[in-house]
């Protein structure tokens, strides 16, 4: 692998995508800057209006060096237990990814058990499981909120864990099943003739077999959890986590923090699916995959 | 059991076996009306074209497939009864090693299963290895092995357990020529080493002849035996002797066999 084949298409796209939105930065908040300028009387040239652009206090679309100075303000700018910083944001949505990711995964690979042992099971479950992805998330996370404070739970952990595993068991599942039934007739009358039940079959063939399957499913699980966590810190009341964030710098008309926690939210996706990433590498080199 | 090996209870013994397929075009003959009985230490070939039931008759022994009529019996007992004693090892067309185990956890995986002790496993899986030729391989991945090697490794996962009879459907099917010739040599040595009794599907006439002591040519619609031939050949067979006149006289009864089976196409 040479920085050909690797970096520079890469650097090559973010060039572009940096282009475009500083052009598009221009465009969308030159509208405020002539207003200005109208207001007080005076016009302004194009080579004065493009500055103006650059460092507004609430633009309609921040330039990248003002969601990176933020970001960065966000990041490093204080102590990490500060409720301004955006560590300690990241690290509540992070804490509710990873409970919703382990539900989800427990609750996938369980599911996807006893459909593929119960024919009963696929038939009567399966559809309602893939009929649950059809439901807009944003219109249940806060009915799944409301009920659970209902039932006396405090705090926003479980909830948020719940809508999370709800978007990431889905993937899971339907890798698993497919990776269940994996193994073709040949290796299943093998181990018949080794007299094999049920329960060795399944732990020394199926599993086995739906590893690459379920590690396939878990980058797609991950970055659905980390969804469904954001989702889940909307709903008002939340304050804490990147989602609270987001819909405060929303709220309050203040585009920065919405960008720089939308920014934060990217890199932590990011950085969970390299973790996932350096799993899998780890597991196949344990299963024999060539590497 | 009595004294001498000729005198020893069949084992295995097929009387009037029918096996009938219920399809969704109606049911397939794919056994009618088999006789077959094989002594312990034959090496049996079974040859024909696809759908002769060579394959299906193998099965049946393995209790992979159930007759729907006749009797069959491996080692006095009905096939499921065998399995559970352990009666036979199954050698399919592809190797079908398991990628994520290595070749000794290969060779391991029927003795978990049947729950030997960790140290007889070991004990075993160092034995079989050695007897197809593989020794120092054990730790390797199936996919740093050649297809040969493979196969090989699947059978010593097929002797590993001590079977006494070794079914093998078209095992080398998948494989070169030469190849071929060197296993078809090394079988042959494993067969003397060990004195199992060996049922082989095949679809090469030489290959058939050199193998077996006893040759069983199928013919399809609906599966059933034309021939049966009992090798005169000797037990010592050097890769040479297919230039023979006695191997090329079998090689052509067996050609008879197949054409006759043919006729009513």
């Amino acid at each position: 692998m040479s920085l050909r084949t690797t970096v520079y298409p890469l650097l090559t796209v973010l060039c572009g995508i940096v282009a475009v939105w500083y052009a598009a930065a221009v465009w969308m908040n030159a509208t405020w800057v002539y207003d200005q300028a109208e207001r007080s009387g005076t016009t302004v040239s194009f080579a004065e209006m493009v500055p103006q652009t650059m460092t507004q206090d609430r633009p309609l679309l921040p330039p990248p060096h003002q969601v990176g100075a933020e970001l960065w303000k966000g990041l490093f700018g204080q102590a990490v237990t500060s409720k301004r910083s955006l560590v300690y944001h990241a690290y509540i949505t992070f804490k509710g990814t990873m409970m919703g990711f382990g539900l989800g995964i427990v609750f996938g690979v369980a599911l996807a058990m006893a459909i593929v042992r119960f024919r009963v099971v696929d038939m009567s479950v399966m559809p309602w499981a893939v009929i649950s992805q059809t439901i807009p998330i944003v219109a249940l996370a806060p009915m799944i909120i409301v009920v659970s404070s209902q039932m006396g739970l405090s705090g926003r952990d479980l909830p948020k864990a719940i809508i999370a595993a709800y978007l990431s068991f889905f993937p899971v599942l339907v890798s698993m099943v497919k990776g269940l039934r994996s193994p073709d007739q040949m290796q299943l009358d093998l181990l018949k003739t080794y007299g094999a039940g049920e329960w060795a079959t399944f732990l020394k063939l199926r599993l086995p077999a739906s590893m690459p399957y379920f590690f396939a499913s878990l980058k797609v699980a991950v970055a659905a959890s980390l969804v469904g966590t954001i989702v889940g810190e909307l709903p008002t009341g939340a304050i804490e986590g990147l989602g609270a964030r987001m819909l405060i710098g929303s709220q309050f008309g203040e585009p920065l923090i919405m960008w720089a926690a939308l920014f934060a939210a990217a890199i932590l996706a990011g950085l969970l699916i390299l973790a996932v990433g350096v799993l899998e590498r780890f597991a196949r080199a344990r299963m024999g995959v060539p590497a | 059991m009595k004294d001498t090996l000729n005198s020893s209870p069949p084992v295995i013994e097929a009387r009037g076996l029918n096996l009938v397929f219920q399809t969704a075009d109606g049911p397939v003959h794919a056994l009618k009306d088999l006789n077959l009985t094989i002594n312990r230490g034959d090496f049996v070939s079974f040859i024909g074209p696809s759908g002769c039931g060579k394959t299906t008759f193998l099965r049946a022994i393995a209790a992979l497939e159930h007759p729907t009529d006749g009797t069959l019996t491996v080692n006095g007992m009905s096939p499921d009864e065998a399995r559970k004693k352990r009666a036979y090892g199954y050698v399919f067309q592809a190797a079908g090693l398991y990628p994520w185990r290595t070749i000794s956890g290969n060779i391991r995986l029927p003795l978990e299963i049947m729950g030997f002790s960790k140290a007889d496993q070991d004990a075993r899986v160092e034995r079989v290895l050695d007897l197809v030729e593989l020794s120092g391989f054990g730790k390797k991945f199936p996919w740093q092995l050649s297809g040969g090697m493979q196969q090989r490794a699947s059978i010593a996962r097929a002797l590993a357990f001590d079977a006494d009879i070794l079914l093998m459907d078209e095992p080398f099917g998948a494989l070169d020529e030469i190849v071929r010739d060197r296993l078809n040599e090394e079988v042959l040595k494993l067969w003397a080493r060990t004195g199992k009794t060996i049922g082989f599907v095949t679809h090469s006439i030489p290959e058939a002849v050199y193998l077996s002591t006893k040759i069983v040519v199928m013919s399809p619609r609906p599966g059933r035996i034309t021939d049966i031939i009992d090798s005169p050949l000797p037990k010592e067979r050097p890769l040479d002797i297919r230039d023979s006149r006695e191997f090329i006289e079998i090689a052509h009864r067996v050609r008879e066999g197949l054409r006759a089976g043919h006729l009513d196409d």
